[in-house]
């Protein structure tokens, strides 16, 4: 069956194909050594990203995501496992609709959750727009996705290995310590890691609530007007798209070991 | 105990969610007047996305009789650009969910994380790509004037609804195999059996086991995918060129360009309420609940 080479197989390799290979064309180009991203491919170079350390506006946003991602992705976490805690172990009255209502920012538009803080922080509570603004939003949209990843794991394993400590005499703060919270470890770390991925990545919110000082993808954005620029571009994204990749599979990886659920939903 | 424990995020979920979805509303009955805003209670705003006029604006051969028909046209436009993404999505991801879920023994994580690494991976940058594929300079254009195909680029491959679509599609195809695949995967296998040991081929059992089965999955990824496209804002402006733009567009337009917050929160909500109510109806069209409800 493994080896079979039948259409559905083909089908999956050319599917793999076709939402890799775009994306692929960026580090390919990158080291080429040409203004354009045109073929064909003019010889192999590393100069452009050479030339992107140097850039200091760039430099400056890569700080401020960074900042902003580490922020958003402990604040999240730190909401959503009470939260997840608290949905998954107590029977809440209208805990349907409160899953419900905290999941929402998953399919709002980002356009108009953007807009929407917009109004509520200009001209209604009259803030200045800063990069806390921007980290405001992003921790709005992170805690759907921190409360998905817990809840499962939360799920995932067996609660009379908690009762079982609280039998033996601990209070509920030391079980939660000693048995709930190793046991969601690898939850909470996939929690963090995806956390700080959507801030580093996301651009719709941090475009319409940033002031002065630019994120990595609204400097990006900003860049992709400038043909000459193109090189430096395809480098910082390179760079950009390596990194996720690389911290998406730490994540995937540590959430799928440990304690198997036999939730094929929980993947 | 429990609630405590919910309250934080709770909290911050009512703060930054509801509030300033609340204050959108507000907004929307007000009136922009100059630099500041006037806080007399008004429904201008709306009107003004439906107010009718004599003359005609013509939009592919159908007249609407609109004052100011953007709007209404951008978001017919957008719905159904956003059709046309979800349904090329679906028809792509299903037969690759329907292969993990049947075909992969043993490595199925594998196959699942590498359709997952491109949904999380910048947006932006995965919209840009096809900037580089389909551009007047891009790869498409400049590998087939290498081989000597065109003699010079082609220019309708970039910027135009078409461009959008296909944009759209492939950022969200591999976000849609994940929902078909979980439901394939919970469909139990002795059904299958039972009917290839009473006489049904391949092809009827799919139609008459594995397809309905599988809808409720299928259902949920088109709408997890139909939901934000339609309010999309990076890929029109990024791939979509003048006649690419989508009601997202005209958003950001008004709030940061022409400086009318109140007539783009106004754009906004109805935006939102024509997706829900378009939404509510497909679900009641098709019986979402008791076809969930006969699955469990």
């Amino acid at each position: 069956m493994w080896k079979r080479l039948d259409g559905l197989w083909i089908y999956a390799v050319a599917f793999i194909a076709f939402i890799y290979g775009p994306v692929l064309l960026m580090p390919l180009f990158s080291l080429n050594d040409s203004t354009f991203a045109t073929f064909p491919l003019a010889g192999f170079t590393l100069r452009h990203y050479g030339e992107m350390f140097q850039n200091q506006s760039m430099m400056a946003a890569v700080l401020n995501s960074l900042k902003i991602a580490v922020i958003v992705s402990l604040l999240s976490t730190a909401l959503a496992v009470p939260a997840s805690l608290a949905l998954t172990r107590y029977k809440l009255p209208g805990g349907g609709p409160i899953v419900g209502f905290m999941m929402l920012p998953l399919v709002i538009p980002s356009i108009v959750i953007a807009v929407a803080l917009l109004v509520i922080i200009l001209k209604f509570l009259g803030i200045q727009l800063s990069l806390w603004t921007v980290a405001a939003g992003h921790i709005l949209i992170c805690i759907p996705f921190s409360m998905t990843v817990l809840m499962a794991r939360l799920e995932g394993f067996d609660p009379s290995l908690e009762e079982a400590s609280r039998d033996l005499g601990c209070s509920g703060w030391t079980t939660f310590w000693r048995v709930t919270f190793p046991l969601a470890m690898p939850g909470v770390i996939s929690s963090l890691l995806l956390g700080f991925i959507i801030s580093f990545d996301e651009f719709v919110i941090a475009f319409f609530l940033t002031g002065t000082e630019n994120t990595l993808p609204v400097y990006l954005y900003s860049q992709l007007r400038f043909p000459n620029k193109l090189p430096g571009t395809l480098a910082l994204g390179t760079l950009i798209l390596c990194g996720s990749a690389i911290l998406v599979i730490i994540a995937e990886v540590i959430r799928k070991r440990g304690v198997q659920s036999g939730n094929p939903g929980d993947i | 105990m429990g609630f405590g424990l919910l309250a934080p995020a709770l909290t911050i979920m009512v703060l930054m969610l509801l509030l300033p979805v609340m204050a959108l509303v507000m907004l929307s009955f007000w009136s922009q007047s100059g630099f500041d805003i006037d806080r007399s209670f008004t429904l201008e705003n709306y009107w003004k996305l439906i107010e009718p006029s004599d003359e005609p604006t013509v939009w592919f051969g159908i007249p609407f009789y609109l004052k100011y028909p953007i709007p209404v046209i951008l978001m017919i436009k957008s719905l159904v650009m956003s059709l046309v993404a979800t349904i090329a999505v679906i028809g792509l991801a299903y037969p690759m969910a329907y292969f993990v879920a049947f075909r992969v023994r043993g490595n199925k994580a594998f196959w699942i994380i590498l359709l997952t690494i491109p949904f999380w991976t910048s947006y932006l940058l995965r919209v840009f790509s096809w900037k580089i594929v389909l551009g007047f300079n891009g790869a498409i254009n400049s590998g087939l004037m290498y081989l000597g195909l065109i003699d010079a680029p082609l220019e309708f491959l970039l910027y135009n609804p078409t461009a959008v679509i296909i944009t759209l599609a492939h950022s969200w195809v591999a976000f849609a195999v994940l929902p078909i695949y979980v439901s394939l995967e919970k469909i139990d296998r002795s059904l299958l059996e039972a009917a290839a040991d009473l006489g049904d081929s391949r092809w009827q059992r799919f139609w008459r086991i594995t397809l309905p089965l599988s809808a409720p999955g299928t259902i949920a990824a088109s709408l997890l995918v139909f939901i934000p496209t339609v309010g999309d804002y990076v890929t029109p402006t990024l791939v979509g060129g003048p006649g690419g733009t989508m009601i997202g567009s005209l958003v950001q337009l008004l709030f940061l360009r022409q400086d009318n917050a109140p007539l783009g929160s106004a754009v906004s909500i109805a935006m939102m309420l024509v997706i829900a109510v378009l939404v509510a109806l497909l679900l009641w069209a098709i019986g979402y609940r008791k076809m969930r409800a006969r699955r469990s």
